[in-house]
């Protein structure tokens, strides 16, 4: 089931004088959603977010909110709301007067005021702590009265800047949890701005990818993860292998290529993220779909051999870079330290099980 | 010593600076009509004297009026100079704000001679407007130096939150932006009273017939036998104005505290 769109975005443009900060953003954030802006450092994350709120005008292009035409809307008459990178908590108020802010103008007597600002605050986990001057607040605390301070609006849209890169990674952790819970709670839309890509797996439905001033890719962060759709994205998320490769065939839905290392495979459609061209592509495996055989083999993988040449341990994990017979650069493998099971030194030769299956091609 | 040579001069510096100070009140407490050493008792009949004195009271009171006409317009001017030159950037930014710092290191007296000029070429008449036009010059670089830095302490996205929350800019701008450059405002409201309070040059060449406080002080030099009671009168403004100034300060550096910016100078 999909749900209606509360954002629509067609061919958004914006420039900084001569600086062209996004080339054409084009896409639909529906209902409910819990949506993710993740990109490198000045991809134009914030541009983009900063748009939806209204803090920038686009230079051409539309912005829908609602099914209305945001054109000419200012920020302070537009159905979203936001948390700043650094909060923005109001220094000279208490939490409870930083949180109920937005309400002023709502002309609610003090006692539903009173009411409100406290379901905000518990909804946050900071009963209690309304009395509180803002300056005498953790890193934490300040983040959840900004995300209380911003929800009490019951806006149609929440935006978030990066608002865990300021936390440890402890907090951090948990915050991404209790974001999320809080999202189901209370069904509202977010949109988050990050650049930590595990942070936007983690928590999003959908993850919109940008590179350069535009989407990437637009997708679920399975298959962002398992099929990400050029090399670049397939480098930006997570660890990728990449191997050289041959076409040899091509018939129907399958394409039939010579790996270096792993010899042929017969790969489907939806494994080919883009259209054929040339014979010389590249092959991308996730460490983690590659097994190094430590008993006897298993029915239905395919082996390939090579010599590890470099071991990391991580504790639950590790970390084996090992130069398949054949290819010019070593694959990245990762096995988890099971019971029994030992960590292998530089040098040893392994059996390396690989499935086609688990393969993108890139060309 | 390390830095003994410096040292000495530090303390030759400050001797020369405040030594002509320090005598004002110990003559201004003597109790002889003649300013010499050695000190003759203990008095404050001086003190008593300046109340007897109506010219005084009126030099007083006008001072006071030019000297808060001159604290709010300047302010005010600064508020609208700084918060422009903090937030936006336009063509010409910076020769506009240079035009108007210049006044800080011009000498009062070409400013003076060049508003007289300039007042009398267009037939105007002197009064206590034209001494605070000066002075309104003169103290606008002062207050624009104080509240520049109180608005560049800000974090901008303060004001875009408020505004997110549906405030409309001018309520953002009393809500958010006043209360946080408070402190800055008043020290620039006490800066620029008392440098109109303590300014001479200006008021006059530019005063009518009312003289200021420091013209009438000045014109009373004539008298030997009133110097103890100018003596007097020098000790207050000299102890009002460190006062002030003291004031001002502490509300600079508390502004900068609760903006969370790093102090970057200040005028004391
Ligand atoms: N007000 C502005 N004037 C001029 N250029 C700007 C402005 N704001 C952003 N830019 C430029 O636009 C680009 C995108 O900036 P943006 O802040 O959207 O990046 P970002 O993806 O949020 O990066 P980060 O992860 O570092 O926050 C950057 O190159 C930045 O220098
Ligand atoms: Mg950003």
């Amino acid at each position: 089931m999909t749900r209606p769109p509360i954002i629509e975005l067609r061919d958004v443009q914006k420039y900084y004088g001569e600086y062209h900060a996004l080339r054409g953003i084009t896409c639909d954030i529906r209902q409910g959603e819990f949506f993710s802006l993740l990109g490198p450092s000045g991809c134009g994350k914030t541009t983009l977010l900063r748009t939806i709120a209204g803090f920038e005008d686009v230079s051409s292009g539309t912005v829908v909110i609602d099914g209305k035409n945001m054109q000419g809307v200012p920020a302070n008459q537009r159905p979203t709301n936001m948390v700043f990178q650094s909060y923005a908590i109001f220094p000279h108020l208490s939490v409870e007067q930083n949180v109920g802010f937005g309400l002023r103008r709502a002309g609610l007597d003090k006692g539903e005021m009173a009411r409100r600002v406290g379901e905000a605050l518990e909804m946050v986990g900071l009963a209690g702590y309304g009395k509180r001057a803002a300056h005498a607040l953790s890193g934490g605390q300040r983040q959840r009265v900004a995300l209380a301070r911003a929800l009490i609006l019951k806006p149609k849209v929440l935006l978030l800047d990066e608002p865990l890169s300021a936390l440890d990674k402890k907090l951090r952790e948990n915050m991404q949890v209790e974001l999320i819970k809080l999202q189901r709670q209370v069904g509202i839309t977010f949109i988050l701005v990050t650049h930590d890509q595990e942070e936007a797996l983690v928590m999003s439905d959908r993850i919109a990818v940008m590179s350069e001033g535009g989407i990437a890719q637009m997708d679920d962060p399975e298959t962002l993860y398992r099929r990400p759709n050029s090399r670049w994205v397939a480098d930006f998320i997570g660890v990728m292998n990449f191997l050289p490769a041959k076409v040899v065939s091509e018939a129907g839905d399958t394409v039939e290529v010579e790996i270096a290392g792993l010899g042929r495979a017969e790969l489907t459609a939806n494994q080919a993220m883009a259209s054929a061209g040339g014979h010389e592509v590249s092959v991308g495996l996730r460490p983690e779909t590659l097994t190094i055989q430590f008993n006897g083999n298993q029915s239905g993988e395919r082996i390939a051999e090579g010599v590890i040449e470099e071991v990391v341990y991580y504790g639950d994990m590790t970390y084996y870079d090992v130069r398949l017979d054949g290819a010019a650069v070593p694959v990245r493998i990762s096995m988890r330290n099971l019971v029994g099971r030992p960590v292998l030194e530089i040098g040893t030769r392994a059996r390396v099980a690989w499935s086609a299956g688990a393969l993108v091609l890139f060309r | 010593m390390k830095g003994g040579g410096l040292r000495i001069y530090a303390v030759l510096y400050l001797v020369f600076l405040y030594a002509p100070i320090v005598l004002l009140p110990i003559f201004a407490f003597n109790d002889s009509t003649i300013i010499a050493f050695p000190l003759s008792g203990f008095t404050t009949k001086w003190f008593g004297e300046l109340a007897d004195i109506p010219a005084l009271h009126g030099a007083v009171l006008n001072s006071l009026m030019i000297a808060i006409t001159t604290s709010l317009l300047a302010t005010t001017l600064g508020i609208c100079a700084s918060r422009a030159s903090a937030r936006y950037a336009f063509p010409g930014k910076k020769p506009i704000m240079g035009f108007i710092m210049l006044p800080l290191v011009l000498p009062e007296i070409i400013v003076a001679v060049a508003l007289l000029v300039v007042l009398l070429a267009l037939g105007l008449p002197l009064g206590a407007w034209t001494v605070i036009l000066g002075h309104v010059l003169i103290c606008t670089p002062f207050s624009i130096a104080i509240l520049t830095s109180a608005f560049a302490n800000m974090d901008r996205s303060l004001e875009e939150a408020a505004v997110d929350l549906g405030e409309t800019p001018w309520s953002t701008f009393r809500l958010i932006t006043l209360p946080l450059v408070m402190p800055g405002i008043i020290s620039s409201l006490l800066i620029s009273f008392t440098i109109s309070l303590d300014e001479f040059i200006i008021a006059f060449f530019l005063t009518g017939t009312e003289p200021t406080l420091p013209v009438y002080l000045w014109s009373q030099l004539r008298f030997p036998q009133k110097i103890p009671a100018v003596m007097a009168l020098g000790t207050i403004l000299v102890a009002l104005s460190v006062l002030l100034l003291t004031i001002a300060e502490y509300y600079r550096r508390r502004g900068v505290a609760r903006a969370g910016g790093k102090d970057t100078g200040g005028f004391l």
